[in-house]
């Protein structure tokens, strides 16, 4: 069976562009426990993580095959419109200036005072919360992770592609965050975030449009279509809110 | 128990974030699915409704956030 890179491409690369935003998010967490605790409390909570996630996977796995394929797409279309949309709208207004961008060494001091001040007050229980504050990042930003690829990959059997995609992203950001030892401050998260937000929320349409019994003209490659309509819209956003001194500086 | 409500809470705020942004897309949703019930002889309108519908709230989300 071929399947055409039209609908493979773009499954696999969103796939693999949210999961490194979410690699980098738990990274930051995993590393401010490694840094107050030492890598056993949080290795060992990332460790769990990960095997809570394999579990999860294989029990929900397998009951997808007995959801019918139209209530499979729209529920996960609806889904995927929602959170797409969300990553593009917060893209949006952080680029903007409305909110701040998020900033990972930011995000790490603040994860590493905020153990460090339960450190005085738990003593030698902190081992404990430092792996269970690994544990739920890597369970939380995971559950991100697992639901981007069946949401893209469902339904059209690229469950494959999008898992080798999302795989990829999480041991390119462990190989590096394991070489440098620091957050990961440098990745372009925003560009990352307003790139994956229009390639989810295009796929949310189609798959909302599909579960709705939508005959999309020219099938896959509406996706594409979707994606450029929502990247013009989003740009032209940015646009007008864009103060003058911005763009400026831009 | 504590760690159970406050994933819930998080998976809960993987998909909403603002309440009036979800709330907006429900409805286009809702709305697509009416016109796709109602006029099955056009399945597109319902398509057009989607699309559209997304677009512009997504538009009119932020640029009113950005009026404020």
């Amino acid at each position: 069976m071929t399947i055409a890179w039209t609908s493979v491409a773009p499954a696999v690369s969103a796939a693999f562009l949210s999961s490194l935003v979410e690699a980098v998010e738990a990274l930051t967490i995993v590393l401010s426990v490694a840094t107050v605790r030492g890598w056993r409390p949080a290795g060992l909570g990332a460790l769990a993580g990960m095997v809570s996630l394999a579990l999860i996977v294989l029990t929900l796995g397998p009951l997808l095959d007995h959801i019918p394929l139209h209530a499979l797409q729209l529920v996960i279309g609806v889904l995927l419109l929602l959170f797409g949309m969300r990553w593009l709208r917060k893209a949006i207004l952080r680029a903007a200036g409305i909110i701040p961008l998020h900033d990972e060494a930011l995000a790490f001091a603040t994860g590493t005072a905020a153990l460090r001040e339960q450190e005085r007050h738990h003593g030698a229980r902190l081992d404990w919360l430092a792996g269970l504050a690994s544990y739920k990042a890597i369970v939380l930003e995971g559950l991100e992770v697992v639901f981007v690829v069946i949401a893209v990959g469902a339904g059209r059997g690229l469950l494959v592609p999008a898992s080798i995609g999302a795989l990829a992203a999480c041991v390119l950001v462990a190989a590096v965050g394991f070489a440098v030892h620091r957050p990961l401050a440098r990745v372009p998260e925003n560009a990352l975030k307003f790139t994956v937000g229009v390639m989810l929320s295009s796929f949310g349409v189609f798959w909302t449009g599909e579960g709705l019994g939508v005959p999309w003209p020219g099938e896959d490659l509406a996706i594409l279509g979707f994606a450029a309509l929502f990247l013009i819209v989003a740009v032209a956003a940015l646009r007008l809110m864009r103060s003058p001194a911005q763009q400026a500086i831009s | 128990m504590k760690i159970l409500i406050s994933i819930f809470r998080e998976l809960a705020g993987l998909f909403i974030d603002d309440g009036l942004f979800a709330l907006a897309l429900s409805v286009v949703v809702v709305l697509a699915a009416i016109v796709a019930a109602i006029a099955p002889a056009v399945p597109i309108a319902a398509g057009v409704v989607l699309l559209v519908g997304c677009l512009g709230v997504l538009l009119g989300n932020v640029t009113k956030l950005y009026s404020r």
